[in-house]
């Protein structure tokens, strides 16, 4: 029986590779088409999602526009460009530069904490932060994103130049619940000390290095975009 | 049951209401079976998160039982498994941009689970012992049913522990102001503790249920 079984299930390999290859030729198929449709929906949704925290953090934004920090010069940043330093540039309804708004990560509770921030020129402070991702723990750690005791910190946060433009004059620190007494400051959130010192730490890093480039180019971001 | 695989006159092959029912109630996947624990335990601190995963995890079931069972008499059995993993990985994949274009909230919620329902075993063992013995129309009807049991076994615990995690249901908050939340159901020891709660009842009310016969029986062999 187990013989005959055996010469029954004999298959030549000529079979096996064409069933495999035919079955990996459907599946290509069917991921390429499912690619193919939704590619545009996928793209649009990033750009949204972009977008809506961008005209969170610089308040009065209408419209944005991308540039690059390339070996310490901004330019425009090229179409479906992946380098990592794009900062967003805000505008209002007239065009003029309300903020900028950047990346800033630095390791949290449980993993890396991405957050975007809007940073305004003409108060030199920091306007708004909102997490774009995040794994901190869900009613500790995560309320850096939603405690508005701890988002009020971010209405105005000092991050001024020192007089020879190369760094903040006042460190950006976190401190513990309730000692908060300098612009530059950030009242941390009782329970969660780690996850608001990883905000406090990456935002300090984030205008330490971006601002000193940033501030003397900012006429480029200012001036009107030129319409394709 | 001498019956050869896949031969359609067989009385057997016949759709009846237990073919669509196993899934749901006898045979469910989770509560029964106990199969594809790992996003069951991981996904399910919300409902609109267990909703999500139970659809995702139903379209590739019934997607890749239908191939399965069309194409039951072309793949050898030395090269079954292998195609079966295609087979799947090719929905899961297409799931993954579906999701990404329906919402990237929802994409950034379930993380890595929706690739992972590549390896969630109930999906195989469904291809590898049903779909591949059976004809199209069986294979279909049992896997909806065991997308729905697995759907439904989601949402009993995602509820339990939303409800009880944030005060609300779906987003919308249920339990008042006051509720104070317990922030463990939330975490992954909370998906141990719901999915032991629904397991004891289940077990339970199972037991209530076995008719006198088989009791005497279990009593009869201490």
């Amino acid at each position: 029986m187990n013989t005959a079984k055996a010469t029954a299930d004999r298959v030549s390999p000529t079979r096996l590779v064409l069933v495999l290859g035919s079955i990996a030729m459907l599946s290509g198929l069917l991921v390429v088409t499912t690619v193919e449709l939704t590619a545009e929906r996928i793209a649009e949704n990033k750009r949204h999602a972009i977008e809506k925290a961008v005209f969170q953090v610089i308040p009065g934004a209408q419209s944005r526009r991308d540039f690059s920090v390339i070996d310490k010069t901004v330019s425009i940043a090229a179409e479906n460009n992946n380098a990592a330093a794009t900062i967003y540039a805000g505008y209002d309804e007239s065009g003029q530069l309300k903020g900028i708004a950047a990346e800033a990560v630095a390791v949290g509770y449980q993993d890396k904490i991405h957050v975007l921030y809007g940073y305004s020129p003409d108060c030199q402070c920091i306007t708004g932060i909102r997490v774009l991702k995040m794994a901190e723990t869900p009613g500790l750690g995560d309320k850096i994103n939603t405690d508005p005791a701890f988002l009020e910190n971010f209405r105005a946060l000092d991050a001024q130049l020192n007089d020879s433009a190369d760094a903040l004059r006042n460190a950006i620190v976190t401190v513990k619940h309730g000692r908060k007494r300098n612009a530059w400051q950030i009242d941390a959130i009782s329970g969660a000390t780690i996850s608001s010192n990883a905000v406090g730490h990456m935002l300090n890093n984030s205008a330490q290095t971006l601002l000193p480039v940033l501030m003397p180019q900012l006429d480029k971001l200012r001036e009107p975009a030129n319409e394709p | 049951m001498n019956h050869k695989a896949g031969s359609d006159i067989n009385p057997d092959n016949r759709v009846t209401l237990d073919t669509f029912v196993q899934g749901i109630w006898r045979d469910n996947p989770v509560f029964v079976m106990l199969l594809g624990m790992c996003p069951v335990l991981a996904v399910t601190n919300s409902v609109i998160n267990a909703i999500a995963m139970g659809l995702s995890t139903s379209f590739v079931l019934l997607a890749s039982s239908t191939l399965v069972s069309l194409m039951r008499n072309l793949i050898p059995r030395q090269v079954r498994i292998a195609s079966y993993i295609i087979i799947i990985a090719t929905f899961v994949t297409m799931v993954d941009y579906a999701i990404q274009a329906i919402s990237l909230d929802l994409y950034n919620a379930l993380g890595a689970f929706i690739q992972l329902i590549v390896v969630n075993c109930m999906i195989l063992g469904r291809a590898e012992a049903y779909a591949s013995r059976q004809p199209l129309a069986k294979s279909v009807v049992n896997a909806a049913g065991m997308g729905i049991g697995f759907t439904l076994a989601l949402l009993c615990i995602g509820g339990v522990r939303e409800l009880l995690g944030n005060g609300s249901l779906l987003g919308y908050p249920v339990l008042g102001a006051n509720f104070e939340p317990w922030i463990i159901m939330l975490l992954p020891p909370g998906g141990f503790f719901v999915l032991g709660g629904w397991l004891l009842l289940f077990a339970w009310w199972r037991e209530r249920r076995q008719p006198d016969s088989t009791r005497a029986e279990v009593v009869h062999e201490h």
